[in-house]
């Protein structure tokens, strides 16, 4: 069970939470205008690190807002979680 | 080194005089050569179908499979064992049933037994919808050319007695669909057979080296960086579930693709209880009973991606709760063993076994859940890529493009599982 530092409401376990993936994405500005791959890019491919992640949480048993979170794909450990708008910690990326 | 003899009932007596010390070794354990002509990554499954199927239907035994731990030790040995084809969308009925027809004979082929048990799977339904999404899938399952059937739920009571069909269980059983030619099979002897007849045509299997690089000159795959040195070869596949994402990007690639833990779970061994095997969609488990008469308890995937082969706490709970619900007298069975693989699952939840932008570079992955039961089919199509540089039909559809021009082939919830 993970314990995951909500920004808002402190530290929870993750059955109060949910996933929202990759962090950081964001939506092309004049999607008619891009090409095939730079849409496919957005929509589809995705960081998939052994290692420290950026990724969105919603806190949807609790204050039921997202907020970011750096986390090792590998061993779970959570460097720190941040809100929207913010930017990640430091030692991740 | 002793040749490989082939196992037969006479090979069986002879070393039966012998008290069963003579058996040579099942593969060699080579030093890596210089340069080969194909490198396969990844010595699950997958991989050694791969070799076994460069060696025997395209002549190249100058190959090598690289395998960073020991064979069979990643989702190979870490599966539900399930094998079935019952899948919605044409191109997945013909490469599932692809590698189910090569599962009815592998047995044969391999000259090892790998315990295929055709003893059905049933896919429960357990409301209106579902139901009728069953029918659907059983009859375009049957427009494929693959056995399927629709149960009621007297006769899955007929066929299971121990599962809870009564009216006011929590999870109601509406019906399920059949397919009697799914079952099982040993999913270590699976990767122990590829692996001596690979072995057998002359292929390296080459184990306790890490792939660490992926060498490329001019757009062209040479070779690749390994903990045990540099090793050469015109041609290079990865065929590494779970670390494929990994891999693609030591050559540059970036991939539709999200790994994530899968867990399962066996319990205490008890006498035959269930002769099938049990999936609900619904509430993500699958169940059957080992020969051993474990209970194989398959779970759904974790909520958030990772490496990790443990898996989360909160999934096994909502499993077995899950499962004690359709099948009772499961709430006094012990849990002996659980584990987490790591799966890596495509937007579509279908494979990705194609060519690449790197010249000479494969990608055979993406396989989320369900990679087993593909392994011979997987590893006779892409044997086939990698040899003549262009996908079998069969697979034609799975290629990496399919993500920029659209042509996805959305398996999400259409096999009627869990993906």
């Amino acid at each position: 069970m993970l314990l995951i530092p909500c920004p808002y409401c402190g530290e929870r376990e993750e059955t109060e939470f949910h996933h929202g993936g990759e962090a950081h994405i964001e939506r092309p500005k004049n999607p008619d205008a891009i090409s095939d791959e730079a849409w496919a890019d957005y929509l589809f491919m995705r960081a998939n690190p052994k290692g420290i992640f950026l990724e969105r949480w919603v806190h949807d048993a609790g204050c039921r807002r997202w907020f970011n979170m750096a986390r090792n794909t590998a061993t779970n450990q959570i460097l720190d979680s941040y809100k929207m708008g913010e930017k990640p910690p430091k030692g991740a990326r | 080194m002793k040749s490989l003899s082939k196992y037969s009932i006479f090979s069986l007596a002879r070393n039966a005089l012998s008290h069963h010390k003579g058996w040579g070794k099942a593969w060699r354990s080579p030093e890596p050569k210089e340069r080969y002509d194909a490198i396969i990554v990844g010595a699950g499954g997958h991989g050694l179908a791969t070799a076994y199927y460069l060696a025997k239907e395209h002549g190249l035994t100058n190959v090598a499979v690289i395998e960073k731990g020991w064979l069979g030790g990643g989702n190979t040995g870490r599966n539900t064992t399930v094998i079935r084809s019952n899948y919605l969308w044409d191109e997945s009925a013909a490469i599932y049933d692809k590698a189910l027809k090569l599962y009815e004979g592998l047995s044969q082929d391999l000259n090892y037994n790998i315990m295929l048990s055709q003893r059905g799977v049933v896919n429960l339904a357990h409301n209106l919808h579902d139901v009728r999404e069953l029918k659907r899938r059983v009859s375009a399952i049957r427009l494929n050319g693959i056995d399927s059937e629709f149960l009621s739920p007297d006769q899955i009571k007929e066929m299971i007695p121990i599962i809870d069909t009564s009216p006011s269980a929590r999870y109601p059983i509406l019906g399920a669909s059949l397919q009697r030619r799914g079952g099982v099979a040993r999913h270590d002897a699976v990767a122990w057979g590829f692996a001596r007849a690979a072995d057998a045509r002359g292929v390296d299997i080459i184990q306790q080296c890490e792939v660490t690089g992926i060498l490329r000159e001019q757009g062209k795959v040479t070779g690749v960086e390994t903990t045990r040195g540099r090793i050469l070869a015109p041609k290079v596949g990865i065929v590494a579930a779970g670390h494929t994402s990994v891999l693609a990007e030591m050559a540059g690639i970036r991939l539709p693709i999200t790994s994530y833990p899968l867990q399962a779970m066996v319990t205490e061994p008890v006498k035959p209880i269930i002769n099938t095997v049990v999936m609900s969609s619904a509430v993500h488990c699958y169940v059957s009973q080992s020969d051993k008469g474990e209970v194989v308890i398959g779970a759904g995937v974790d909520g958030y991606n990772g490496y990790s082969q443990r898996g989360s706490l909160p999934i096994v709970e909502e499993q077995l709760a899950a499962v004690c619900q359709l099948f009772p007298l499961f709430s006094r069975l012990r849990i002996m063993r659980m584990w987490g693989g790591i799966v890596d699952t495509c937007p579509d939840a279908s494979p990705i076994i194609s060519k690449t932008p790197v010249e000479g570079f494969y990608i055979n992955g993406g396989w989320g859940t369900g990679g087993f039961k593909a392994t011979p089919g997987s590893g006779w199509v892409f044997a086939h890529t990698m040899a003549r540089d262009e996908p079998h039909e069969l697979n034609a559809p799975f290629k990496l493009e399919r993500f920029t021009d659209g042509s996805l082939i959305d398996e999400h919830g259409a096999a009627a599982v869990a993906h």
